[in-house]
């Protein structure tokens, strides 16, 4: 079982700013990743404020705490690399580059979000920036992530499929099936398990069966698997860049377990979020092991950037946030007439096959 | 009589079967330490303890079948879906094992499992998380599936579903366990296939379902109120077996009928009750046989719209006034 405790965050093995990934990363670049990292947080925060305010209801899962695995993996994306991901989906889906205005819009069902208000929290999607949502049911997404890796092998791309799951996900039976299609039919995908140590209120030892981690289970499928320290935005991007250069290279799976910790409940309406875990454990993670801090420090012992230059990076980053919150208040709710739009593309679009027999039914 | 909470009267029904049986156990994902996602098994895991009730993975399929074939040998699981939406993951287990074993064994094997859960949209969560798949379980002869409607209701078939030998899908709703009924103190078992006439009336029948009882109640107040009309609220409480001697009884006095319904119309529970209706009440009826359902679409996310999709009292009032 991983769980991360300070000796073994002190120790230090392999320096990951060395991998040659990162030492190719301009000054600029490292001040792209974060401010990504920053716009998850700063969006989520407002989000948040909206739930507790009342104004969006549902489920709100948020991925603070997390920010680096999303950020770090992403920002190694080519045209042709791709996305997928479960239901705490805002950091992949901002990290792709969608908008604020869009994500915020959805999370209120307003017609100007990123799914016209029919997906919300749990459901942004934009194949455009090669992003593919956004999954509410637990695995689901693993057979299409593999299903994305297969086009692009049919279709001759060198490109991957980073499938993004959680600790608890992988006691899905389709994420078995898939590794097992992976493996034989030799696919681009990149499984990448976020383990935050808890599925909702259960620990990983009280879900998952392991000898030492969940990504050790790939050996079976004969797939190459590796961990990595999620707070370290380094060492994610070196061990993610391994398997992109897998799947490009000798199209072969890769499965990526990174270590991460999720600071609120499971969902926003998670009654025992701090019943399940000590108020300490999530302290600790705050102070010790919060990527955005760490890479805040690095960058200022790097010289990259001032504390000041943070700081006003980070007020415009909560700028951005707001106005996409107010964004989101003034937008209209879809009509009604649109219910029924985007179920059938032939319907949609007019055409013979959607005129032909009857689509809808009354009551 | 003392009001309790739809959800404690599941919880009582589960805490009573499991004292009475030592072969009822509890199992799904938090139902144990976590007190159930819905808090539906609150307290059971503490007083019952690890053998009676179990945390199981995020594995539907595996822990749904594994309590099939436990209920083979005589035990009788009671599996929580967190929502039935996640039942479509351990479809083969519910349809082709707990569904088919019995009757493709010449009827050497039982299956005496109950599957629970909410199935219902209203709660701001998208399509993927909204289903209400009654009418695919009452599709499958093999299986019965019942819907409750009240916290009485839920109490009552829960123990019938616990005690039957054949597997019975039990369908909640998350916005009724926070509702409180009557219940009272004394033991009770409603028997599957019973319905329940949950308000009187002369003029027109109102046939529905889980909450969709509630909207038709409410509708025959705004009809009582507004028009001086008295409507029937039939509630079927289980779908299969289906009391068709109680909807033919009330159609016989009313002569006219509104079927309310969660489920979307094409061969939902409705279409089935109407379709019944003509055959065997043809002469009794003064109009059209009529239908509330959701809006034939995924279920929306959108809350302003989401509103709507659902039946509305409104929309049955509507369709009311239209055959009286
Ligand atoms: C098939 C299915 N079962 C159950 C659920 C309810 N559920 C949603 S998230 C979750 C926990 C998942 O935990 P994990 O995979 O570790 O991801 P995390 O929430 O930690 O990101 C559960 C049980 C679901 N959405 N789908
Ligand atoms: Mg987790």
């Amino acid at each position: 079982m991983i769980s991360v405790t300070e000796e073994e965050v002190a120790i230090d093995p392999v320096d990951y700013a060395q991998a040659k990934i990162n030492k190719s990363l301009s000054s600029k670049d490292k001040i792209g990743l974060l401010r990504e990292m920053l716009r998850i947080r700063r969006f989520e925060q407002v989000s948040l404020k909206f739930y507790n305010q009342g104004v969006m209801g549902g489920f709100l899962h948020l991925y603070i705490g997390q920010e680096a695995v999303a950020v770090g993996t992403i920002s190694l994306m080519g045209d042709n690399d791709h996305v997928i991901t479960a239901y705490r989906d805002h950091g992949h889906a901002l990290a792709v580059g969608m908008g604020m205005n869009e994500c915020m819009a959805e999370l209120l069902g307003k017609a100007t979000g990123c799914s016209r208000g029919k997906g919300g929290s749990m459901h942004y999607f934009a194949p455009d920036k090669n992003y593919w949502g956004g999954h509410g049911i637990v695995g689901g997404q693993t057979p299409l992530g593999l299903g994305l890796a297969y086009a692009l092998k049919y279709k001759g791309l060198k490109g991957c499929c980073f499938c993004y799951m959680g600790d608890g996900a992988v006691n899905q039976g389709a994420y078995h099936e898939s590794l097992n299609i992976a493996a034989l039919w030799k696919l681009p995908v990149v499984y990448v398990i976020e383990n935050n140590k808890y599925s909702m209120g259960t620990t990983i030892d009280r879900s998952s069966a392991m000898r030492n981690c969940l990504a050790e289970r790939a050996d079976g499928y004969g797939i190459v698997w590796d961990i990595a320290n999620g707070e370290d935005l380094y060492e994610v991007r070196a061990k993610a860049h391994n398997a992109l250069e897998r799947a490009h290279k000798h199209s072969l799976p890769t499965v990526l377990e990174i270590d991460t910790y999720r600071y609120y409940g499971h969902s926003v309406a998670d009654a025992n979020a701090k019943k399940y875990r000590s108020p300490d454990e999530i302290e600790r993670y705050k102070a010790h092991h919060d990527p955005l801090r760490l890479w805040q420090k690095r960058l200022v012992d790097e010289g990259v950037m001032t504390v000041e230059e943070i700081e006003k990076l980070d007020e415009s980053i909560k700028d951005e946030a707001n106005a996409a919150a107010q964004f989101a208040l003034d937008s209209e709710f879809p009509a009604p007439e649109t219910i029924f739009e985007d179920v059938y593309w032939e319907v949609d679009n007019n055409t013979e096959a959607g005129s032909t027999g009857r689509h809808f039914f009354g009551d | 009589m003392p009001q309790i909470t739809y959800r404690k009267a599941i919880n009582d029904a589960l805490a009573e079967e499991i004292i009475r049986d030592e072969n009822v156990v509890i199992i799904g994902e938090e139902v144990a330490r976590y007190n159930g996602a819905y808090k539906v098994t609150e307290g059971l895991w503490e007083r019952f303890g690890d053998k009676r009730v179990v945390d199981a993975p995020i594995s539907e399929a595996g822990f749904i079948g594994m309590g099939v074939g436990a209920s083979m040998l005589g035990i009788r699981p009671v599996m929580e879906l967190m929502f039935w939406s996640f039942a479509y993951v351990a479809w083969d287990q519910i349809i082709n094992n707990a569904g088919q074993v019995r009757y493709m064994s010449g009827g050497l094997i039982n299956c005496p499992i109950v599957i629970r859960g909410p199935a219902n949209g209203g709660t701001n969560v998208g399509a993927t998380h909204s289903h209400t798949p009654e009418n695919f379980i009452a599709n499958t002869p093999g299986l019965k599936v019942v819907c409750p409607a009240t916290a009485y209701d839920a109490k009552g078939l829960m123990k019938a579903a616990i005690r039957d030998n054949d597997p019975v899908c039990v369908m909640e709703n998350t916005l009724l366990y926070g509702e409180t009924w009557e219940v009272p103190d004394e033991e009770y078992v409603i028997p599957l296939g019973v319905a329940d006439i949950k308000r009187e009336g002369t003029d027109i029948s109102f046939i529905a379902h889980g909450r969709a009882v509630i909207t038709a109640l409410k509708a025959a107040e705004i009809l009582a109120a507004e028009h001086g009309i008295q409507a029937e609220v039939l509630d079927l409480r289980s779908i299969r077996p289906l009391d068709e001697e109680a909807i033919l009884k009330t159609v016989a006095k009313t002569h006219r009928v509104v079927l309310v319904d969660e489920n979307k119309p094409f061969c939902g529970v409705s279409a089935q009750i109407a379709a019944m209706i003509q055959e065997q009440a043809f002469d009794d009826l003064d109009a059209p046989v009529q239908r509330v359902c959701s809006l034939d679409a995924p279920a929306i996310y959108s809350p302003a719209l989401e509103k709507i999709q659902l039946p509305t009292p409104d929309r049955v009032v509507y369709k009311a006034l239209q055959i009286l």
